[in-house]
């Protein structure tokens, strides 16, 4: 079947109305859903996957339940606002979506423009201290794709953490974009849980960019989806700005994970730190991409990038793909990879201390885990990380 | 007690142990001193149950149960500990979390009731005073940034809550300072009494200094040339350890 039938379905009218959204299909129908033909998609056959897609969602379908976190919070369901369950903060509003917004060569932000269900805008004045918010899309069996948009633009020197939290049952694709703008000096602590069914199909791509002196720190912690993708695009335009692009993906059975990073460095004096973190048990399969783009003007660049990988069972697989673009002559850019299974010295070290096999092992992963979890400290939303943790374990039942 | 007898061992086709025979009685401690690539540390690995050695014959008796039949873990169960050479490092694992669960795992397997992390605490910090170590070691994550030292102590402290009946020594001498090796004696010292046995590993005497051992034996070939009191120690330190391959 082809990986577009399920446009035959879907109520393309609205779309037709406005004239960005029309030619944002296009753009899709033409690109279609990205393959292996597509070098940055070579680890990733999302055409394949979406050729056999259930789309049919059942009649009757159970509530979510929200997590409780008593904090400023924007509900999406199924893509749609929900006033009832949102409390949103000052700067917090619904995204409406008649608005023109980027669509770019990638197809999957086309799709998401061309369909446009709501969003989240997110606008903070200069100097505003934001605290901590939340944002969560929940999602269901649904017989369309799930295309919310996000914009959040910090101005000069505010401040803000963004939890965001992607959940739901049956099968579905949740397809978000991020648009964050970050002014000269403005903070931004985005930490994501992609914790969607396993049915689903999760391919968010996030971009962001930076002012002089703004600091960015994504960690997305992802356990869900039956494929999912993370793409990021971190464009550093003034000087001194400063990422932390953190990742952590833990996968089993026949789940596929990928965390896929761009980061242009196209100003002097910044900073890129990226660990990825994979846990990959059963025949599931991890891939990370990440290449930094130093442009000619970006002296004193300092880039580093680790990826790292735990090999649960004999067909676990990971694909790293690291690529450095350097045009400038004095930049400080690493990268590295440790890939492997339990350590047998380790396991050794806690067999001789009475604690058996499958304990010890469990206490390794454990510690992987917890490792993984750093780029969040003691934030409030460590809970919900920590949950996801515990339920993708018992899933893994290792 | 334990009970070895004409044990030989090899990694990979080569051996190492060639005909082991040693008894160390309930209360006794026992040196094992000898040159480099001697076997020392190949017996505590076979008696803990390290893989990749491979028993060719003989046979250890602990207690009168056949050791080399049993996992590590039910060694241990059984009262077995090894203070390794090189203690490993665990990141991410907390040393409190790390030495509770194998106490509590060691008392499952004896049929005992867990310890609560209450209970366990205030015992950890106790042998942690008794033994002048600093009382952050237990929050740290196991040996991560540990000194040489640090991490000998940290065995030492494993030990004490564990409470062996047989502890095996492998080396815990080597690279320590006089104020190290003084607490790692004095942990071993405090454990001395009739349900405690030791084999202690060492290259040198200086160890044997502060733990008097009842017997001392020089392993040389894969075999034990030599037995004798705790002056033999002395007498090696002496005299080094050339032609007592060929005794």
């Amino acid at each position: 079947m082809s990986d577009l039938a399920f446009l035959d379905r879907v109520d393309l009218a609205s779309v037709m109305e406005h004239p960005h959204r029309r030619a944002a299909l296009d753009a899709f129908r033409t690109a279609g859903f990205p393959n292996r033909r597509d070098e940055a998609w070579h680890f990733t056959d999302l055409k394949a996957r979406m050729r056999d897609f259930d789309w049919t969602p059942p009649g009757d379908q159970a509530a979510l339940m929200l997590p409780d976190l008593s904090l400023p919070c924007a509900v999406l369901r199924d893509g749609v606002w929900d006033a009832a369950s949102s409390r949103p903060a000052p700067f917090m509003s619904r995204l409406v979506r008649n608005e023109v917004l980027p669509a770019g060569a990638n197809s999957l932000v086309a799709l998401n423009v061309a369909l446009g269900q709501d969003g989240v805008d997110i606008a903070l004045r200069d100097a505003e201290v934001g605290g901590t918010v939340m944002v969560v899309a929940q999602a269901r069996a649904n017989a369309q794709p799930i295309t919310p948009r996000y914009r959040v633009v910090l101005g000069a020197g505010a401040s803000l953490t963004l939890i965001e939290v992607a959940q739901g049952s049956g099968a579905y694709v949740h397809d978000p974009v991020w648009d964050i703008t970050l002014g000269t000096g403005a903070r931004l602590e985005h930490y994501r849980l992609q914790d969607d069914s396993v049915q689903s199909v999760h391919v968010a791509t996030v971009f962001v960019t930076m002012a002089e002196g703004a600091h960015y720190n994504g960690f997305t912690l992802a356990t869900g989806a039956s494929l999912a993708r993370s793409e990021f695009h971190v464009a550093l335009t003034g000087a001194h700005g400063d990422v932390q692009l953190n990742a952590a993906q833990l996968l089993t059975g026949r789940q596929h994970g990928d965390v896929t990073t761009v980061i242009a460095h196209r100003a002097p004096h910044c900073s890129s730190r990226q660990t990825v973190k994979s846990v990959i048990d059963g025949m599931a399969r991890g891939v990370f991409q990440g290449r930094i783009e130093v442009d000619r003007i970006a002296q004193k660049t300092d880039g580093y990038q680790m990826n790292q990988a735990l090999l649960l069972s004999p067909d676990a697989e990971i694909d790293s793909k690291p690529e450095l673009e350097i045009f400038a002559d004095d930049v400080k850019c690493s990268h590295g990879a440790t890939i492997g299974a339990l350590d047998p010295e380790q396991i050794f070290y806690l067999r001789s201390r009475g604690i058996d096999e499958a304990q010890g092992r469990a206490m390794l992963i454990r510690a992987f885990l917890t490792e993984a979890l750093e780029p969040i400290g003691e934030s409030v939303a460590r809970p919900i990380f920590e949950a996801a943790i515990d339920e993708w374990w018992r899933r893994a039942a290792l | 007690m334990l009970e070895i007898k004409n044990l030989t061992a090899s990694i990979e086709d080569k051996t190492i142990l060639n005909g082991i025979d040693l008894v160390v009685p309930d209360g006794e401690i026992h040196a094992i001193m000898g040159p480099n690539g001697a076997g020392k540390s190949t017996l505590s690995y076979v008696l803990s149950g390290r893989e990749g050695y491979e028993v060719t014959g003989g046979s250890v008796l602990f207690n009168g149960q056949d050791l080399l039949a049993m996992e590590p873990e039910a060694r241990a169960a059984a009262g077995v500990f090894l203070a390794f050479q090189y203690p490993i490092e665990l990141p991410g694992v907390g040393n409190a979390n790390f030495i509770r669960t194998a106490v509590n795992a060691v008392r499952k397997a004896r049929g005992e009731a867990e310890m609560d992390t209450v209970a366990f605490l205030k015992e950890a910090r106790a042998a942690i005073k008794r033994l002048s170590m600093p009382e952050d070691m237990l929050k740290r994550n196991v040996n991560v940034g540990f000194s040489g030292g640090e991490k000998k102590r940290n065995e030492i402290l494993q030990m004490a809550l564990l409470q062996p009946s047989l502890a095996l020594l492998d080396e815990t001498d080597s690279g320590l300072d006089i104020d190290a090796l003084r607490i790692v004696a004095d942990g071993v010292n405090a454990a001395r009494g009739p349900n405690f046995s030791a084999l202690v590993i060492t290259h040198y005497q200086r160890l044997l200094d502060h733990i008097v051992p009842d017997r001392v034996h020089v392993l040389a070939g894969g075999r034990i040339v030599r037995s004798g009191g705790p002056d033999l120690a002395l007498e090696l330190e002496a005299h080094g350890y050339a032609g007592l391959e060929a005794a």
